[in-house]
């Protein structure tokens, strides 16, 4: 299987994007070979700002490019752009709404090694609860390229977040991502999970395995976690009657959260939310952290199970009438 | 500066003055102290030395204003309104709900205002940051930032500083209203950023020191600023806080709090 780091494919599409639109300009704080950024440093020195260890400063200097007529992108580990910088995001760029891309790497716990200092778990709670904020986690290279387009392509400011690992690549080239538009990766009618990044590919194998119990699951690649897709989520739940959320996220405010605010809203159903189960992470290898904290394909089947056993157990009382 | 030019400018910084009273006092609240010892610089700013056309404030050729101390807003917002950016009447909105004077600069609701400010570091990595778009697209606007002296113990600001330098941004400007008070007491006292000069120096700017009250000096620092290349210039203005109202005067207690009527009136008839 051919395996592309989400980062890599920024990297490249920033590279694309820059020969496209003479607006774009990069901004790195100094990781820039981490964050893949060095790939348009190489090719357009001109349009490149690398403004040093200041992710503060570097989203008020994006800030001001973006009132001058620019598309900035602004990188740097998601930890410090969403954590750090996060009260100049807020009033810089959300509150001005003004069109700069954040575009931030190395989130979540497969960070690995550096441990939780460097582990970005609250990120997407953090951007998603900014008015004004689109939120978008690829699941693939191909995915991680399509969003960056569209996000250039999009006014306004953008949280795009990536990782660090090498990922399967699940879509084929003539894949077309939309902002706010969920994918249907299997169809599926005994129960759905929902899943974004690299939760994706390990939904799809949880539910391969699981088909072979007899269960059929759904798989929903839900990108773009704000503004979520609510039609896709309103459908899964009225044709499968139950859901399981996988994210690489505290369970607090992310894709977990925002689904199951959609859910009570509307149809509301057995729900299970797979993400870091609100504590810190530490140093490992990504695998096996991802194994220690519960992100894996396993993880998932099981709380699938979970999920299906209570629709059961509830059509059950309704069916005798309790 | 011949007398007529200052006289002139002299006059609108009398009417600012009175508007900002006016407009703090109708509000119940707002920032006199901050918004007083910066009259003269904004003025200076908006009346002699930018290229700005309240017609067509997005032009993109125009001169950048960024209040990086955003609780200076009715100082902003006095001076746009005499500029013809909006009518004056809309002043006595300020701080009100649905008004489109905010009680700190809102770039999306009021005209002219170039960017959002409030929370204090920010706005002068803005101003980096149109001024070196300036100099992508090799435009020859230039971009002045004004910010507080209390302002400067933000870690934010000297980040800003040191970009500013190593991207060589001669456009820029600043301005320093170096008043000496903060919310909590005298800056010296609650968290001295001296030596000023040899911190922004230091950094690599060019600075100047001057009367924050003279307009012949104001502007003769800007002329100095304009003049010097490879290197932003910081203009330290020695100020009063407060300034040109007898009460308030170098007084902490003005920094944040609306004269009632009486106080008002005696502050109009003090600027009349």
């Amino acid at each position: 299987m051919e395996m592309v780091a989400t980062r890599d494919a920024y990297g490249k599409a920033l590279v694309k994007l820059g020969a496209m639109d003479p607006r774009i300009v990069v901004l790195d704080a100094d990781l820039s070979k981490s964050t893949k950024t060095a790939d348009f440093m190489k090719r357009y020195p001109d349009r490149f700002f690398n403004v040093g260890i200041a992710e503060q400063n570097m989203m008020g200097i994006a800030a001001g490019l973006a009132a001058a007529g620019k598309i900035p992108f602004a990188s740097t580990f998601a930890v410090f752009a969403a954590g750090r910088a996060f009260e100049q995001v807020r009033n810089s760029i959300a509150y001005t709404c003004l069109n700069v891309k954040i575009a931030a790497t190395h989130a979540g716990l497969t960070v690995g090694e550096d441990g939780a200092s460097h582990q970005a778990i609250a990120d997407l709670a953090a951007m998603r609860a900014l008015p004004n904020m689109t939120v978008i986690v690829p699941a693939d290279g191909v995915e991680t390229e399509q969003a960056v387009f569209a996000a250039a392509g999009s006014e306004g400011p953008c949280y795009i977040r990536l990782g660090r690992p090498a990922l399967p690549v699940l879509f084929d080239s003539g894949y077309r991502f939309r902002v706010g538009r969920a994918a249907v990766m299997r169809p599926g009618y005994d129960a759905t999970v929902i899943a974004c990044g690299i939760m994706v590919a390990e939904a799809l194998r949880a539910a391969g395995e699981l088909e072979a119990e007899g269960l059929s699951v759904r798989v929903i690649n839900m990108s773009t976690i704000k503004p979520l897709d609510r039609e896709a989520v309103v459908a899964a739940a009225r044709e499968t009657g139950a859901v399981v959320t996988a994210e690489e996220h505290t369970i607090i405010g992310g894709l977990g959260s925002a689904v199951a605010e959609t859910l009570v809203e509307t149809v509301p159903v057995p729900m299970e939310r797979v993400g870091i189960k609100d504590v810190f992470g530490e140093s490992g290898q990504p695998s096996e952290l991802l194994e220690k904290y519960g992100l894996t394909a396993n993880n998932i089947k099981e709380a699938v199970r979970r999920a299906i056993n209570r629709k059961t157990e509830r059509d059950g009382r309704a069916l005798a009438g309790i | 500066m011949d007398q007529v030019t200052e006289e002139k400018l002299k006059g609108t910084a009398r009417q600012i003055r009175r508007d900002i009273i006016t407009m703090i006092a109708a509000a119940g609240s707002g920032h006199p102290g901050g918004s007083l010892s910066a009259v003269e610089i904004v003025t200076a700013l908006y009346f002699k030395e930018m290229r700005v056309d309240p017609a067509n404030p997005a032009w993109p050729e125009r001169d950048r204003f960024v209040l990086s101390k955003g609780h200076a807003a009715p100082l902003l917002f006095s001076a746009l309104a005499e500029k013809g950016y909006f009518p004056r009447e809309e002043l006595l909105t300020f701080r009100r709900i649905n008004s489109r004077l905010q009680g700190h600069p809102d770039m999306k609701k009021a005209p002219g205002v170039e960017m959002s400010t409030g929370s204090l570091g920010q706005g002068v990595s803005t101003a980096v940051g149109m001024a070196l778009a300036g100099k992508i697209d090799r435009k020859d606007y230039r971009v002045f930032v004004l910010l507080g002296d209390g302002e400067i113990e933000e870690g934010q600001v000297w980040e800003a500083a040191m970009a500013a330098a190593h991207y060589k941004l001669d456009n820029l400007t600043a301005f320093l209203d170096y008043n000496g008070l903060q919310i909590d007491g005298p800056i010296a006292e609650v968290m001295s950023p001296e030596p000023v000069d040899k911190k922004f120096a230091a950094f690599g700017w060019h600075v100047l020191e001057i009367d924050g009250h003279s307009f012949p000096e104001i502007c003769a620092a800007v002329a100095e600023a304009r003049r010097i290349k490879g290197r932003p210039t910081m203009i330290i203005a020695r100020t009063v806080k407060g300034k040109g109202v007898s009460f308030m005067e170098n007084q902490v207690g003005w920094h944040g709090k609306a004269p009632d009527r009486e106080q008002a009136e005696q502050a109009l008839s003090e600027l009349s």
